[in-house]
């Protein structure tokens, strides 16, 4: 497979993800904004903003509909769900004649359709319809993709792209949701602190699945050790970086490539997860243990760069 | 017997079709239809307008979403605009198809030759049947394939030819296209629409099937790969395209998905000792045979243009070299130059001793001084065209201009007399439209795609272009022109 084609095939993946992943935040923050004080409110779109990487606005307005728009079709933030989905099928239109069809088609409409909604339709009365729409829409292209493209190499750097980019989102959100909230770690939490424990859970498509674990009972260790070290559940930091080795050790074979970094630095870092006691890592601070997450995961993003995607070509020649 | 009232003429859909002077590929005379035209006439007659309106939509709409769009130069907003395409089928009786086919099949290989020639030993220059400056002064004259010789003598393996039918019913060739040629996905999506808009239709008609196009062309591709790769392994073929940018991206990538092959940028490509790499995620991979949609000029910064990036350095080396093959050759455009064109008759006959079976339209040649004088006197009938544009662009059309168009066109004829043709204002043959919820009679041509690799391949149709603006005569897709399916008849 072409290096350029790979490379496409891989951002496109991370930004459709990030596109999901932000009209998930953004439908969960409108969603609970009904239940809560103007205050708390406005904490979380802070903290909201920081997990996005958009800069707080200046004057510090912050209503819910600028906020809205910033995340949702505001074309100068890169990170927005229009930039995000733009991104990504400019990306798939670079190499369209390497996936299928119907992948195409789907990651088009989805396209189409973001591109031509008007500001009043992302806010207020029909957001809850757009914001589905976005996740539908990249759900379907999952399914569709899994249906119908072979899981040949194109898949395993789409696959690689998509968990790449949910582990360093989860590990961006987890760490900023503890850092601000202190509170007893093991004990149930109440009322407003309630609606914002439930809001990290459902930011991450995760309450119902931790319901069932532990019960509606919500104890902030408990949605540590769910969301950072679950092996199951698919938005689990742990379960991303699962999926990540596999696509390296599965790109490692279908290549015969000598080339042991990537691997090593993902199979580390899933050691590191599997081994985790819950109880240390909340003992040291869940900061630190998410930021040194994402700086291995940012390590491992940089040598497939290197290994697959912009090698030296003299190296190359000789083998 | 009396001919039969043209009551149907004064029936939706057909209440505005107009006729003219031209050659009306439905109808013998108003309200006649051809024999070949009768099914679609009598289908069009029942079926409502309604129901063809909701099939034009869904059309537009799955282009839409394929995302089969081109992009128009010179225009910010939303570069990608979809191709227009007309339901109704432009149909061609198998005979006059036959007639085409051996038309076209002549052509190329006395083009062929011709190119060889000129790029080795020129005896067509020294016989004096094509003017030395003529072919030296062309823009499109490559000196640096002196010399150079290409797989099976082949210069040209992929070419599509435009024909205009003229008012007297006869086809005649108004230009080939010898270098990149494009459109024909669009022939190939208009067939998918049409399979699905009038599916009785077309299994009473007994269309002849476009559908294996993209595996001959694959074919034609490997016929040339270089002798010393088949020994190795299986040729490498891949398409090298401008880039996403560019108008016809589209067609590329369509292309390589539906031969399987890589899609390649100048970017993906290295060359080194003179051979040819691809940069895969596995290590360098050896290249046999590039299809290349990228125009000579761009195609090699060392050896042509120095300020493209589209380019493979080194790559003109590799392809003296005999390492890799270029599809078509560089240097095919000398033999589609508008002014070369007039000799084309001239040379079918002296490479092959035939007479040609496709007329060519009358053409003025501006560097000869009694022709030119004709035609500036009468640039208000004629039509004016840049030697070496194409897509419709630099173009006068006499009776459709305005005094300061013709009188900037005199200034530059009277610069560059051999930049410039001209030719009478043809009357292209018209077809039925479906426009604006009815029937409607446009200017119509038609491009069918020729393959030459071990020997040559017409797929039976090609791309009818429609020129959709009421009276005009320009069918390019930059100019506001649609495209329509063709439906060549096996009997």
């Amino acid at each position: 497979m072409l290096s350029r084609v790979a490379d496409s095939l891989y951002w496109m993946s991370r930004y459709l993800e990030r596109a999901e992943h932000t009209a998930r935040l953004i439908d969960v923050d409108l969603q609970l904004r009904l239940d809560q004080s103007p205050e708390a409110g406005a904490g979380r779109s802070l903290r909201l903003l920081e997990a996005s990487q958009v800069p707080v606005p200046e004057d510090g307005e912050l209503d819910a509909a600028s906020l809205t728009q910033v995340l949702t079709l505001d074309r100068t933030n890169p990170s927005s769900i229009l930039s995000c989905v733009a991104a990504a099928r400019e990306n798939l239109r670079q190499v369209r004649e390497q996936c299928s069809s119907e992948m195409w088609e789907q990651l088009n409409r989805l396209y189409l359709q973001v591109n031509s909604t008007t500001a009043g339709e992302a806010w207020l009365l029909h957001s809850y319809i757009f914001f589905r729409a976005v996740r539908e829409g990249a759900h379907l292209f999952q399914g569709v993709t899994d249906s119908t493209m072979s899981h040949g190499e194109g898949w395993q750097y789409i696959q690689l792209g998509r968990f790449v980019e949910r582990t360093d989102e989860l590990a961006r959100l987890i760490g900023t949701h503890f850092g601000r909230l202190p509170h007893p770690l093991d004990q149930a939490v109440e009322s407003e602190e309630y609606l914002e424990w439930v809001g990290l859970l459902k930011s991450c498509a995760a309450f119902e699945a931790y319901c069932k674990t532990y019960t509606a009972e919500i104890r902030p260790l408990r949605v540590a050790e769910f969301l950072l070290l679950n092996p199951e559940f698919p938005h689990s930091v742990r379960f991303s970086v699962d999926r990540v080795h596999d696509a390296l050790v599965a790109i490692g074979e279908l290549t015969e490539r000598k080339a042991e970094q990537p691997v090593r630095l993902a199979g580390r870092l899933c050691a590191t997860l599997s081994f985790s006691q819950i109880e240390e890592i909340m003992a040291s601070g869940a900061g630190a243990y998410v930021q040194s997450v994402r700086y291995q995961c940012a390590q491992a993003h940089t040598a497939i760069q290197q290994v697959y995607f912009d090698y030296a070509v003299e190296a190359a020649l000789v083998a | 017997m009396s001919p039969p009232e043209p009551l149907s003429l004064f029936r939706p859909p057909f209440r505005n079709y107009q006729f003219d002077a031209a050659y009306d590929e439905m109808f013998a005379s108003p309200g006649v239809p051809r024999e070949h035209y009768k099914a679609l006439f009598q289908t069009l007659l029942e079926l409502p307008p309604e129901e063809l309106r909701k099939s034009q939509q869904a059309a537009d709409l799955s282009f839409l979403h394929q995302g089969i769009t081109f992009t128009v130069y010179g225009n910010d907003e939303g570069t990608e605009r979809v191709f227009p395409n007309d339901l109704l089928p432009r149909i061609i009786p198998n005979v006059e198809w036959r007639k085409i086919e051996s038309g076209l099949t002549q052509r190329i290989a006395a083009l062929n030759l011709f190119l060889e020639d000129i790029y080795h030993h020129g005896r067509i220059l020294a016989d004096g049947v094509v003017p030395r400056e003529l072919v030296y002064s062309c823009r499109h004259f490559r000196r640096e394939m002196r010399g150079l010789n290409v797989p099976r003598g082949i210069y040209v393996s992929i070419c599509g030819t435009d024909l205009v039918r003229l008012p007297d019913g006869s086809f005649a060739v108004l230009e080939d296209n010898l270098r990149v040629p494009s459109g024909v996905s669009y022939m190939l999506a208009n067939r998918k629409v049409l399979k699905k808009v009038f599916p009785t239709m077309f299994g009473d008609y007994g269309v002849c099937p476009v559908d294996h196009y993209a595996q001959a062309l694959l074919a034609t591709l490997r016929a040339l790969a270089p002798a010393n790769s088949t020994a190795r392994h299986e040729p490498k073929v891949v398409l090298l395209t401008p880039g996403v940018f560019n108008s016809a991206y589209f067609e590329h990538t369509f292309l390589a998905q539906q031969m399987g092959i890589e899609l390649v940028e100048g970017r993906d490509l290295l060359v080194h000792d003179n051979i040819v790499y691809m940069r895969t995620t596995a290590g360098l991979r050896r290249v046999d045979v590039i299809y290349r949609r990228v125009d000579d000029d761009f195609l090699d910064p060392l050896c042509f243009r120095r300020d493209s990036s589209l380019g493979v350095p080194g790559l003109f080396n590799a392809y003296r070299a005999g390492n890799v093959v270029l599809a078509n050759a560089i240097g095919t455009g000398v033999a589609d130059d508008k002014a070369l064109y007039a000799y084309v008759p001239a040379i079918i006959r002296y490479y092959l001793g035939e007479d040609p079976i496709l007329a060519n339209v009358q053409t003025y040649l501006l560097n000869d001084r009694s022709q030119r004088s004709y035609v500036l006197e009468h640039l208000d009938e004629l039509v004016v065209k840049a030697v070496g544009e194409s897509g419709g662009y630099g173009m006068l059309i006499g009776p459709h201009s305005s005094e300061e168009d013709r009188e900037d066109f005199r200034r530059r004829i009277e610069a560059e007399p051999r930049n410039y043709i001209a030719q009478p204002t043809l009357s292209l043959s018209r077809a039925p439209c479906f426009l604006e919820g009815e029937v409607q009679a446009r200017h119509v041509d038609l491009r069918p795609y020729i393959l030459y690799g071990e020997n040559v391949t017409l797929v039976p149709g090609g791309l009818t272009r429609v020129a959709l603006r009421r009276g005009s005569l320009v069918v390019n897709s930059s100019q506001g022109g649609g495209s329509k399916d063709t439906w060549v008849l096996r009997a």
